[in-house]
């Protein structure tokens, strides 16, 4: 065989008939190929609908059924009476869903119209937008009339990703002379939603949490349970029926120990001073008011404070936005003495004992004045005189130990048990609190070891002491009942407070010079309570904001330069109930400033209508109450902070 | 011999079995539009004017010789060439895509007709092709240059999804041909080479429709939101369906393209595996009566045009389907006869007509 046959039949000639032949055979190779992916697509079917049926039906349900979150109705607070301090009303409402929005300028714009919200709402809404995170609602605008928001409920259809609720807001019937007390209510911030594990309740449109105070403290009380609706909704998010729904369980009642009513008293006697009232009930610990003036009002918060109101808040000197009451430190001043008193008593000292006080007491080559030469005193006539020289001299006898010892156990350095954000609470000095405070900083301290003159500061309510009025007033009760008393802001079934371990007539000699104060030959005269029956003791404090520079005495000059006015009291004197303090923030003497607020304060407790008639008087000099007061200060803001002109003025 | 006497001849020679089978298909496909618009005829009543319009027309197509067909194909292949770099130069920008030649009357897609007409083309070109040739280099370069040229056409619009089927069409005919064994096994090597650079040469979003088809549940809310909404149609429908009307995934608009290219999903979930099992098996006993008519012709043109006809309308079930089940990208490939518009009806009814031209003339040659 050739060569060339080879090549031949290795490339046989390919006739019609055989061509048939292959494509018959390909044909058929095809057709089964199809039948084969026939098979494999049904099986494949079957695989999907038969074998993972059931996790395909949950995902379609997960599609179609919608959680809806009702929130809860957040728990009233009311006051030891079951008077109402904070409430629920009905709110109507519009949020955007940044997801299911079409043409976000035209639903802006419409709603704009529809709302008339004001341009910088619009720039708010827009910024909102810009950074909102898929679902989480951009709230538009809340405490709408029924009008608007109807107006925007029958124009639904047209603006898919407007959701108008209708929700609870919450109010304060009492507005800023509860403000610090309770705080306030608001919209989660990101840090709230993710500390809680991304909780869906807290990015439903409404929901609010408690940002301030007694609303942030007892927020696991007030929130309730929420509800659920489950819907039927559309991939766009349009509701088709509603499934079922499981109720919402609202949050628990809190009774407080406050009287609303004395707290709104307090508040507003305090008029335009910046201080603190602190009432306590002697006898349980229950604190009946803590007002702190200024305050800002907590409805502004709950309905979103405007940049202007927070700055006006920020920038007051008087600090509307810190809680006197429980975050103020100031030097007790005078009204330290009862305290130091006490500590002479426990050291031996006897009351009858006389000092001789030239104007003065001389420690080696310092002079350590007293306000008047109020020549020979013992325990009763050096309280009811404020007499420095008297407790210079005796503080030195007793020293510092026995002072410190008794200033925790009457509450100063002290912190108490109650549901607060925070409290300041200050120094009560003792030597190894110096040298600990001198190894730490050498800013306050300038040398480690406790020297007498320490002492004689200590004695007289200056110096390194430092207090929070909420302490002036535990200690004002804890001396007027004898009882360790410890505060309490929500009302409960207590065991009845167990008595100081000290004489009762040590009690009774202190309890005694605080009644000549007032109602004898003392510093307070002026402020005797004209309720027949009802004595009140007490005693004044004059406390120096700063170091005595010349002859100037913080009598006059700069307001923030003036001398605090401090007062703590109780009553009545036969049998204590009551006991409080009044702190003036440069009030400039607390027989001046304190001692009234405090004789009106208690008279309201005795006798409401005479107190009320004091206030009336004071209100009309004063240009109204609290309310109208704040109005017309942000009026004057206006005048002296006027708004940016728009864009295109000229 | 009773019914020839109640039935006119012309009707009882029709291919019944053929059209009764594409009319159960088209009329289950009129439910589930009449159910995907909410119990409406928004979409199922146009659907079935077309398809009465279709089916009178291939019907008509059936009574032309297959010889017609084979005279015809290379003017139109030549026509449609040219539609297509129409589209390219003037085309009309619909849907991020150039496929539309607006004519007034009608929007034509010049890439939906090259699907049949590279069938018949092709297979034009092989049965005037010398058998001895087969072998030969000459019996490649044109066929390839036929495909190839309106392949790279339509791939620009960009259409992925046709572009495969233009390409699978014209390779089918080019296997039935009988071109060497080696040249398809290796054609597919060099295409398992060659894959990943093509990848690299895909438009962005249909890079991310192929990314996504390989874990449509990295994003099911964005890209791979269809594949996984179509699943969760299918799957939740179960072996009998959630009932007639009671999808809700199509109702709910979960379902993305619930009447057009996912509308086995919409089926599925409301017929449930059984109605699936319908569908497929119809359209396999299609697919089984065109390979029957392949192989029973005697033309070499009618045979090879035959089986490539019937590949391509396999090539739509067969992608719609793995589509929608995941197992294919989203390419936009519609469920012939089922889904809702004209396009894809318009190819299939062209292909059928053919194909039942020459089921004519088979049984003509039987007789004789």
């Amino acid at each position: 065989m050739s060569w060339h046959s080879m090549r031949r039949r290795a490339r046989p000639i390919i006739t019609e008939s055989n061509q048939a032949y292959t494509f018959t055979r390909r044909a058929m190779v095809l057709g089964g190929a199809q039948g084969l992916v026939a098979a494999l697509l049904a099986g494949r079917m079957g695989w999907i609908s038969i074998a993972e049926n059931e996790h395909y039906n949950l995902l379609s349900e997960s599609n179609r059924v919608q959680m809806r979150l009702i929130p809860p109705r957040r728990g009233w607070i009311v006051d030891r009476t079951g008077q109402p301090i904070a409430i629920n009303r009905s709110d109507f409402r519009v949020d955007l869903i940044p997801d299911r929005i079409i043409d976000e300028d035209r639903i802006i714009f419409e709603l704009t119209r529809l709302l008339e919200l004001p341009p910088e709402e619009v720039e708010r809404i827009r910024e909102e937008l810009k950074r909102a995170a898929g679902y989480q609602p951009v709230p538009v605008a809340e405490n709408l009339d029924y009008e608007k928001y109807a107006a925007v409920t029958v124009r639904l259809p047209e603006l898919p990703g407007v959701s108008p609720l209708r929700s609870f807001s919450r109010s304060y019937p009492e507005g800023a002379a509860v403000g610090h007390l309770v705080g306030y209510v608001g919209t989660p911030n990101k840090q709230e939603y993710e500390k809680e594990d991304k909780n869906p309740l807290l990015i439903t449109p409404g929901f609010k949490v408690g940002k301030e105070g007694l609303e942030k403290v007892l927020e696991p009380r007030l929130r309730g349970r929420p509800g659920a609706q489950r819907v039927e909704v559309t991939a766009r998010g349009k509701l088709v029926r509603e499934l079922s729904t499981l109720p919402d369980r609202g949050g628990g009642m809190l009774q407080l120990t406050i009287d609303a009513g004395l707290q709104a008293f307090a508040a507003r006697r305090l008029g335009p001073e910046s201080g603190s009232v602190v009432v306590i009930d002697c006898l349980t610990g229950d604190i009946l008011a803590l007002a702190s003036m200024p305050a800002y009002d907590p409805n502004a918060f709950t309905d979103g404070i405007s940049q202007k109101e927070w700055k006006m808040l920020s920038q007051d000197e008087r600090k509307p936005l810190l809680n006197k009451s429980l975050n103020g430190l100031y030097p007790p001043g005078s009204t330290f003495k009862p305290m130091v008193a006490m500590a002479l008593l426990r050291a031996g000292i006897d009351p009858e004992q006389r000092v001789n006080c030239p104007g003065g007491f001389q420690l080696g080559n310092r002079f350590f004045r007293c306000l008047g030469r109020h020549g020979s005193m013992n325990m009763h006539t050096a309280i009811a005189r404020s007499c420095n020289t008297y407790f210079y001299s005796m503080g030195r006898r007793a020293g510092i130990d026995v002072i410190s010892a008794m200033g925790k156990s009457l509450g100063f350095g002290q912190k108490f048990d109650l549901p607060v954000v925070s409290q300041n609470y200050g120094t009560m000095p003792s030597a190894e609190w110096k040298k600990a405070r001198y190894e730490r900083s050498k800013k306050l301290v300038e040398r480690p070891d406790w020297t007498e003159s320490d002492t004689l500061n200590t004695s007289i309510g200056q110096g390194f002491v430092i207090v929070n009025p909420l302490q002036l007033a535990i200690m004002s009760s804890r001396i007027a009942s004898g009882l360790d008393i410890q505060p309490h802001l929500i009302r409960e079934k207590r065991a009845a407070p167990k008595p100081l371990p000290y004489p009762k007539e040590h009690f009774d000699a202190v309890r005694a010079g605080m009644w000549e104060v007032v109602n004898g030959h003392g510093t307070a005269g002026r402020s005797k309570l004209e309720v027949p029956g009802v004595e009140m003791g007490g005693k004044t404090g004059t406390a120096q904001v700063r170091r005595i520079t010349g002859g100037q005495r913080g009598q006059s000059g700069a307001w923030k330069y003036r001398d605090h006015g401090l007062f703590v009291c109780f009553a009545p004197t036969a049998a204590p109930r009551y006991a409080a303090s009044v702190v003036i923030e440069h009030g400039m003497g607390g027989a001046r400033a304190a001692a009234p607020v405090a004789k009106d304060v208690l008279t309201w407790l005795y006798d409401k209508p005479k107190a009320l008639a004091s206030l009336a008087t004071f209100e009309e000099q004063w240009g109204g109450d609290i309310k109208a007061r704040m109005e017309a200060e942000a009026r004057r803001w206006d005048l002296t902070n006027p708004p940016r002109p728009a864009n295109g003025a000229t | 011999m009773s019914t020839s006497s109640l039935v006119p001849a012309p009707i009882l020679a029709l291919p019944w079995k053929i059209l009764l089978l594409v009319s159960a298909i088209a009329g289950f496909g009129l439910l589930i539009l009449y159910s995907a618009a909410g119990a409406r005829m928004t979409w199922a009543l146009p659907q079935a004017v077309r398809f009465v319009v279709f089916l009178t027309m291939a019907i008509a197509m059936s009574r032309v010789h297959p010889d017609r067909y084979k005279m015809a194909a290379f003017p139109t292949y030549a026509l449609v060439l040219v539609l297509l770099m129409l589209v390219e130069a003037l085309g009309f920008v619909g849907g991020g895509a150039q496929r539309w030649l607006d004519l007034g009357v009608i929007r034509l897609q010049p890439s939906e007709l090259m699907k049949p007409v590279i069938v018949i083309t092709v297979a034009a070109f092989y049965s005037s092709l010398p058998p001895a040739e087969i072998r030969r280099w000459n019996a490649i370069w044109p066929a390839a240059l036929l495909i190839g040229i309106p392949w790279a056409l339509v791939l620009i619009q960009p259409d992925l999804g046709t572009a495969t089927m233009v390409l699978a069409g014209g390779m089918t005919v080019m296997f039935l041909a009988g071109l060497p064994l080696r040249l398809f096994i290796g054609g597919a090597a060099v295409l398992a080479v060659a894959g990943p650079v093509a990848f690299s040469f895909l438009h962005e979003y249909q890079q991310r429709r192929v990314l996504i088809f390989m874990d449509p549940d990295a994003d099911p809310l964005g890209a791979g939101y269809h594949i996984s909404q179509s699943k969760i149609a299918i799957g939740s429908g179960g072996l009998f369906g959630k009932g007639f009307l009671n999808g809700t995934q199509s109702h709910l608009d979960y379902l993305p393209e619930g009447h057009t290219d996912f509308i086995f999903a919409t089926m599925a979930e409301e017929w449930g595996l059984m109605g699936g099992i319908f569908l497929i098996a119809c359209f396999a006993m299609v697919i089984k009566w065109g390979i029957g008519v392949a192989l029973d012709a005697k033309d070499r043109f009618a045979r090879l045009t035959a089986a490539g006809l019937t590949t391509t309308i396999f090539f739509y079930v067969a992608i719609n389907l793995m589509m929608v089940m995941g197992l294919a990208p989203v390419v936009g490939i519609p469920l012939p006869l089922v889904s809702y518009g004209g396009s894809a009806m318009l190819t299939i009814m062209l292909c059928l007509g053919i194909l039942m031209s020459i089921e004519r003339q088979n049984v003509r040659e039987r007789r004789r």
